[in-house]
């Protein structure tokens, strides 16, 4: 009435939401896989930023990691394989509100699904996309994905691997509008929850690479570096992943990188030899598609009507 | 001064051409090399004449390369423009006026069946003194071989008139050609200067003065050129009525706004993305959004997910494109998502006729996707009902939760028809997304147990989180394997289209309801099957036609209608199998794609007569083949 919003009140009963409101069904995924480790994380960082349940969505594509949106109990939507990109840039498009989350694996985001990777993140919606990258096809049991190293035994390459496999640190770098790349091992939770944290608050795509261990098909894509810390490069940086002493203690190898600085980015992501963890890349000054598809939400029946009845008049006979 | 004394065309001519003869309709061609802007001045031409209040239809002539060679028959560019006293619905038999910028474009047009005996061709000279020996030794020959085959051909010094105006006359000859056209025709001078204006707006002043200088040179030429002079009496007498005059992708563009659409997700396929250009160029106005996807699929799943996401969204394609988003429409049947899909048809398979027209997605509407995927499938078979079937699709797919896909084809894409303005509603725009909180013993898929239709929740309202999946679920949408969901939830999306179906009248019959021959068609190819059998039944034949807007569900009654004809023939733009071809018999022969689903539908021995010429039917040739059924059955 007289211009003013009818319903001014607030919430009568504040919510608080425990680690429970976020939980969705029983995840059944084999003990000692890593997307156990990031289901756990991802609810902390829910429930740590209060996040209200019906406006968060867990979009996914196919395969054992696109499993997660079942298992978190917000919204969810667990398309089909290849396409959890495009589903999840339509979610937002139109509805900015929502709190956006994508879970894909290697095959899923770097095989089926490449064209849909490299455009989304040049899209830049503000969202979160999680890449469950164990380097081998768990779902459909042990055939070769595009990180599978050269070498491994794989039930499509029993006598190993043939290619080098792909690098979705450089290829992602070396996509225009990219705002965020970070990298990080499933098996130090501190160091997860920082790196997820910090995706979740980028204005923007947050991509986290999460080198994920599956002990059924690929054990030996994470032990080395599980059991040698060294062999991974620690990024530290004001602007890169908070991390407390403890975890700095485990990797002797660190490097202090500056995340705006791309050719530094690509020279640590360049090097297989030495894979880095941490915030490889950051441009917080990259136009955010999902704002330009949200314009004109405001518009009103009226405003419609009008601009229709002028469209309308452009081929009035 | 050309006289039209030598005409033999079928309007008979009577008396002189001091004053301009009226006549009931004619079909005028532009044709000339791509990018001489043919198609520009038949478009206006056409919009002036619907401004006028004549019956209008316009087909574009269209190269399917970009840049084909200067002068060649293949790179023929061009548009027809028929126009009448009447309703006008198709493109009509041969042209009775043509005006043409080369010689050798006029070839295609005569391989095309496009010209007859006595039609007047207004034809550029400027070749008979071209510097190279080979141009005007192609030109005279053209012009004696035209003449030898009836043509009234009049040389004419079109460019060395516009040349007196622009130093570039490719780029004004079609102004000048408009000029001409608008005399011959007696087109209302400030009608013609208004349509000038608006077309060039964006240009700018001096582009729009320099267009109407030509065209005034051409109105000024052809008064004092050509005898050839005539009036078309608008045939509405209401002029109360408001109209609007678009093409069929305007229409569709048009449709989406009028649905109250928020999106659309595209990716550029002829002959469908100028109507994404036209809905581009507005749709900030109603607060809309085109998303241009890397590709087909992410089109459409990017609508996909703004649907889940209580937006409403469409995406628009080809054939080729459809075929791509089988997965996606497969996706969106299975989690109940609704969701609008334009297939604007061309010729295939693969890449096949790009800009040419084709009815032959039918099939993969109906089945594309794997499993078992109802959906729905409309047709539209006017341009007016590219608009209103958008509308109509959209209700249905959000009321029904279920994917529909909306079949219009480059017949209606590029043709241009006035038809009535509608009253826009704000009724027909989508209500804002509910954001109540879900009553969370309701499951995300509360199937009726008779009508299979349910409630959807919007991501946003508390209590009702759901995972929406691709898999076998249940009510809770929880994946489930076992047999007796998937048993179930198969039955509860296909009850959708038997409740839908149970809301359909019988399609209505042109003509008597009973007779010898019943003609049956879907989407562009309406008007001229009505007009053929129009005359036919004039001739006191016993023929009536069927035009079906709904092939799923396929609109009720059919069996029992026809069993009042002795015979059924499907008309269509899709390929089957002639009987009376080497190697072909009842056996092995392939029908037409709306023959198959008639035939399993009905059990009637439905007969097919169908071409895939990659043009628009035209009445005369369905006269003709529908006259030789009638024969047979009376033998």
């Amino acid at each position: 009435m007289f211009g003013l919003k009818a319903d001014w009140s607030l919430e009568v009963f504040e919510r608080y939401f425990t680690l429970g409101d976020y939980a969705g069904g029983e995840a059944r995924w084999c003990p000692g896989c890593g997307d156990l480790a990031v289901l756990n994380t991802m609810h902390r960082v829910l429930r740590d930023a209060q996040m209200l349940p019906e406006k968060s969505v867990v979009v996914s594509g196919i395969g054992c990691s696109s499993r997660l949106p079942h298992y978190v109990g917000t919204y969810g939507l667990h398309g089909l394989h290849g396409r959890a990109l495009p589903l999840a840039n339509g979610v937002k498009a139109r509805r900015p509100d929502l709190d956006v989350w994508v879970g894909t694996g290697d095959g899923d985001c770097f095989s089926i699904g490449a064209g849909a990777w490299i455009h989304s993140m040049r899209y830049n919606m503000d969202m979160v996309v999680l890449i469950f990258d164990n380097g081998i096809y768990g779902l459909t049991k042990k055939q070769t994905s595009p990180t599978t190293p050269t070498g491994a035994s794989t039930n499509t390459h029993p006598v190993g691997a043939p290619l080098p496999p792909m690098n979705p640190l450089t290829v992602t770098l070396g996509i225009s509008n990219v705002s965020f790349i970070a990298q990080v091992p499933d098996w130090n939770p501190p160091l997860l929850y920082e790196t997820i944290k910090a995706a979740h608050q980028h204005k923007g795509t947050g991509f986290v690479r999460i080198l994920q261990r599956c002990p059924v098909f690929s054990p030996d894509f994470c032990k080395p570096y599980q059991e040698n810390p060294e062999r991974m490069l620690l990024l530290t940086h004001e602007d890169g992943i908070p991390m407390d002493p403890g975890v700095k203690r485990v990797f002797s190898e660190q490097r202090e990188h500056d995340p705006h600085d791309w050719l530094a980015a690509m020279d640590v992501a360049r090097d297989l030899s030495r894979p880095p963890i941490g915030l490889i890349y950051l441009d917080t000054d990259a136009p955010v598609y999902s704002e330009q598809s949200a314009h004109g939400m405001d518009i009103t029946d009226g405003e419609k009507l009008a601009a229709l009845n002028a469209a309308l008049d452009r081929f009035a006979v | 001064m050309i006289t039209p004394t030598e005409t033999g065309t079928s309007n008979v001519i009577d008396g002189g051409f001091s004053q301009p003869v009226q006549i009931s309709e004619h079909i005028i061609e532009v044709v000339s090399d791509s990018g001489e802007g043919a198609q520009k001045c038949g478009q206006t031409f056409g919009s002036i004449s619907g401004k006028m209040g004549n019956g209008v239809w316009t087909v574009e002539i269209i190269p399917a390369e970009i840049q084909p060679p200067a002068r060649s028959p293949a790179g023929a560019s061009g548009i027809r423009v028929r126009l009448g006293s009447s309703y006008i619905t198709n493109m009509g038999n041969e042209a009775d006026l043509v005006v043409a910028f080369n010689e050798q474009v006029l070839y295609s047009r005569i391989a095309n069946g496009a010209y007859k005996k006595g039609t007047v061709v207004l034809l550029e000279n400027k070749w008979a003194n071209d510097p190279q020996v080979e141009i005007r030794n192609a030109y005279s020959a053209a012009v004696s071989e035209f003449r030898k085959n009836g043509l009234i051909v009049h040389e004419l010094a079109m460019e060395e008139a516009c040349l007196k105006l622009t130093q570039n006359p490719r780029k004004g000859k079609n102004m000048f050609a408009l000029g001409m056209l608008a005399r011959i025709y007696s087109r209302e001078l400030d009608k013609c200067l208004a349509e000038i204006t608006q077309t060039f707006s964006r240009k700018g002043e001096k582009v729009i003065k320099s267009n109407q200088e030509l065209f005034n040179a051409g109105f000024e030429f052809a008064s004092e050129e050509i005898e050839y002079h005539y009036r078309i009496e608008p045939y509405t007498t209401d002029q109360s009525k408001p109209a609007i005059i678009t093409n069929g992708n305007q229409a569709v563009g048009l449709g989406v706004m009028a649905a109250g659409m928020e999106l659309v997700s595209m990716y550029p396929i002829t002959p469908a993305t100028s109507a994404s250009h036209y809905v581009a160029e507005v749709f900030q106005n109603v607060g809309g959004f085109v998303h241009q996807a890397e590709d087909e699929i992410a089109a459409i799943g990017f609508a996909i997910g703004a649907s889940y996401a209580g937006k409403t969204a469409c995406t628009i394609t080809s054939g080729p494109g459809l075929a791509l988003k089988t997965e996606m429409i497969g996706l969106a049947v299975m989690a109940e998502v609704p969701l609008v899909i334009v297939d604007v048809q061309r010729g295939g398979p693969a890449t096949g006729l790009p800009t040419k027209v084709e009815q032959a997605d039918l099939l993969s509407a109906l089945y594309g996707a794997p499993g078992d995927a109802p959906k729905v499938v409309l047709a539209a078979s006017t341009i007016e009902e590219c608009l209103h079937f958008v509308i109509l699709s959209r209700k249905l797919a959000e009321a029904f939760r279920i994917p529909v896909i909306l079949l219009t084809d480059a017949n209606l894409a590029t043709g241009v028809q006035p038809y009535p303005r509608p009253e826009v509603k704000e009724e027909w725009f989508t209500s804002p997304v509910d954001q109540s909180a879900w009553d969370e013993n309701i499951p995300a898929y509360n199937w009726d147990e008779e009508s299979g239709l349910s409630p959807r929740p919007i991501p946003g309202q508390r209590n009702g989180e759901y995972v929406l999946t691709g898999l076998s679920h249940t009510e809770r949408s929880k994946v489930a394997y076992d047999s007796d969901t998937n048993q179930v939830t198969h039955r509860m999306r296909s009850r959708k289209l038997a409740a839908l179906l149970k809301t359909l009248n019988p399609p209505e019959v042109h003509g008597d309801d009973e007779g010898d021959l019943l003609i049956v068609g879907w989407g562009s190819t309406l008007g001229a099957i009505e007009e053929a059998i129009d005359q036919l039944r004039e001739e006191g034949q016993r023929v009536s036609s069927l035009h079906l807007r709904f092939l799923s569900p396929l609109e009720p009654g059919l069996t029992e209608i026809f069993s009042r004809f002795k015979k059924v023939m499907t008309v269509e733009i899709n390929y089957s199998d002639n009987l009376d071809d080497p190697l072909i018999d009842e056996e092995n022969r392939r029908y037409a794609q709306l023959a198959m689903v008639l035939r399993a539908k009905t059990l009637v021995d439905v007969d097919c007569w169908s071409v895939v010429y990659g043009h628009p039917l035209q009445p005369g040739m369905l006269y003709r083949v529908i006259s030789k059924n009638l024969q047979n059955l009376q033998n």
